[in-house]
């Protein structure tokens, strides 16, 4: 499932709905990291009475509003694999194309060019095995886990008749032990994306510069262009 | 012929309208609606008294003390003349032998139509050792008693979870009872919990005869379907941002909310915020503390009740999630960064000898 480059022809790689994903998942991640953060480590105390006050509620509010976001976007994004071009499925396709020996021959192939055992790696149009694998098991698993353990929590607040509760909180919490066991392994969850994020930019960057083809212009135009 | 709990209830002088007040109050607070508290006192007044067992493990009595200290005066003279009628061995009157005659004479006579109450836990360990009530491990005995029992309650964190003497290492293998016995257990879970929870519970199970909705955990829905957090009087100071950041602070003084020092309301189920404790007079958070969560599995692991980022034990070390999180953050961060420079030296070298091939 990972396709290689074969000629010099510009190729078009991520359609619109694919690129508006990438962008507003980009930022709705920012959002839930950085208030989920807030929420678990509060900002110093505000003055004043408390009816005059809201802030970890407007704090609250962005990340539950953001956290829909991501999970509606994630469910149009699931929904495109089906709808959209090849490209479009190869991130979700990973386990199927784990049975395939060529991929993982494409996957050590990008492995040793990372370890600088090779010089150069082959040219993919969409990703390569390596960046399937990552983001199939990093973000794509990532992001499940968090919704799942995020929408757990939030039953918890919305009541044992809502369907947050029923779908999610009823077995997420019994699952982990106790919820505590929730909050703690959704923190982590964070960490794991932003792990993800740190690699994710960093080989991106390093793979505009370096390699044969665009790569960051290709989410924004959805054109992958050999470089001259 | 077994006489009525209203029958006993006038035996032991407590007159018609305090009875009627416990039956609306208990109506209340299992959330019957209007036409419960006639509904429990019709059962207390036409139905034979179902015995009750009561037994204890290994446990500290806290689920006792506060059971006595129910607030309604009768509640607790209901269930208390109910006991000493039956087998506690704690509070009965009855001693060593003639106790357990007690024991016998009670699960024979009302085989299948008795209450089995646990207060603390069977030790696995050895053989059961480290609790010998009567001269047997107390599992046996719980096993035999619980056979022929119409209802099992488990009261308190030890026999709904395990509790302290279960906490990590758990030397002596100690084990909640849903784990040993065949029953369906209603999990009556604090340390301890509170008095009125507790009567609450036997008063509906006697009075329906049937046992409560449960959640998925066992707990009764009317008293555990929310957190300490949801109902919390200092709740508006949590979504105003407004915390105690030190025992002495002013925001101590000002009653903000004690997330900051821990407090583990946001995930403790239990009805502590609404029933609250001593006759409703308060609660730990009212006291100025944080709740240390006692009616969830397992809150002796959980790292310092004065934390809310709790110790992760799966990593052979003692350290929260931002601690492990920002060390992987660190650490991916330095080998990008290694990464990078080597990518650039690679590449001002390559750069180099493709200069040397062309000229």
């Amino acid at each position: 499932m990972a396709t290689e480059m074969t000629g010099r022809e510009p190729v078009y790689v991520w359609e619109a709905p694919v690129r508006l994903w990438h962008w507003v998942m980009a930022l709705a991640m920012v959002v839930l990291a950085v208030t989920g953060y807030f929420i678990a480590s509060p900002l110093p105390s505000t003055p004043g009475e408390a009816s005059d006050n809201y802030l970890l509620g407007y704090i609250r509010f962005a990340h539950f509003a953001a956290a829909y976001v991501f999970t509606i976007f994630l469910l149009v994004r699931i929904y495109w694999v089906f709808a959209g071009n090849k490209f479009a499925r190869e991130i979700f396709a990973v386990p199927r194309s784990m049975l395939k020996p060529s991929w993982w021959g494409g996957l050590i192939d990008q492995g040793l060019y990372y370890a600088f055992l090779k010089k150069e790696a082959r040219s993919y149009q969409g990703h390569n095995p390596l960046a399937q694998a990552a983001m199939f098991f990093m973000y794509l698993l990532g992001s499940l886990f968090m919704i799942v353990t995020g929408f757990a929590l939030y039953g918890e607040g919305t009541g044992m008749g809502s369907w947050q509760y029923k779908l999610f909180s009823s077995w997420v919490i019994p699952l982990f032990g106790q919820s505590q066991d929730v909050h703690t392994w959704h923190h982590l969850g964070m960490w794991y994306l932003i792990l993800f994020t740190i690699i994710h930019v960093y080989i991106v960057v390093r793979e505009d510069i370096s390699s044969r083809e665009t790569v960051i212009s290709t989410m924004v135009n959805g054109w992958r262009v050999p470089k001259p | 012929m077994t006489p009525t709990f209203y029958e006993v209830m006038r035996q032991q002088g407590i007159t018609r309208r305090s009875f009627l007040k416990f039956c609306s109050l208990t109506a209340a607070s299992l959330g019957l609606g209007a036409g419960g508290a006639t509904k429990i006192a019709h059962a207390l007044e036409t139905k034979p008294r179902v015995p009750v067992v009561w037994l204890h493990g290994l446990e500290c009595t806290c689920c006792t003390e506060s059971f006595i200290r129910s607030a309604h005066p009768l509640a607790s003279d209901l269930v208390l003349s109910m006991l000493s009628l039956d087998y506690d061995d704690t509070i009965m009157a009855a001693a060593g032998h003639q106790a357990e005659a007690a024991l016998e004479d009670t699960i024979t006579r009302y085989k299948g139509k008795y209450i089995l109450a646990v207060e603390g836990n069977p030790p696995l360990g050895d053989d059961g050792v480290f609790c010998i009530p009567g001269g047997r491990p107390f599992v046996d005995k719980l096993r035999r008693v619980a056979k022929d029992a119409a209802a099992v309650v488990a009261w308190g964190s030890c026999a709904s979870w395990g509790c302290v003497q279960a906490a990590r290492p758990n030397p002596t293998k100690a084990t909640p009872i849903h784990q040993v016995i065949d029953n369906p257990v209603v999990k009556v879970p604090g340390c301890p919990p509170i008095a009125e929870v507790m009567t609450g519970v036997v008063t509906y199970i006697v009075t329906f005869g049937r046992l409560p909705e449960l959640d998925r955990q066992g707990r009764p829905k009317m008293f555990y379907s929310q957190r300490i957090h949801d109902k919390c009087y200092r709740r508006p100071h949590f979504d105003a941002g407004q915390f105690v950041e030190a025992w002495d602070d002013r925001g101590a003084r000002e009653g903000y909310c004690l997330y900051k020092m821990g407090c583990k309301g946001p995930t403790t189920y239990n009805a502590c915020s609404t029933v609250r404790w001593n006759e409703g007079v308060s609660f730990p958070i009212g006291s100025g503390h944080g709740c240390i969560g006692c009616s969830e599995d397992g809150f002796w692991d959980k790292g310092s009740f004065y934390d809310r980022l709790t110790n992760i034990k799966e990593f052979g070390i003692e350290a929260n999630a931002d601690r492990v999180g920002a060390t992987v953050a660190i650490v991916a961060g330095a080998a990008v960064a290694a990464h990078a420079a080597v990518t650039a030296i690679k590449r001002a070298r390559s750069a180099k000898s493709n200069e040397k091939v062309e000229k």
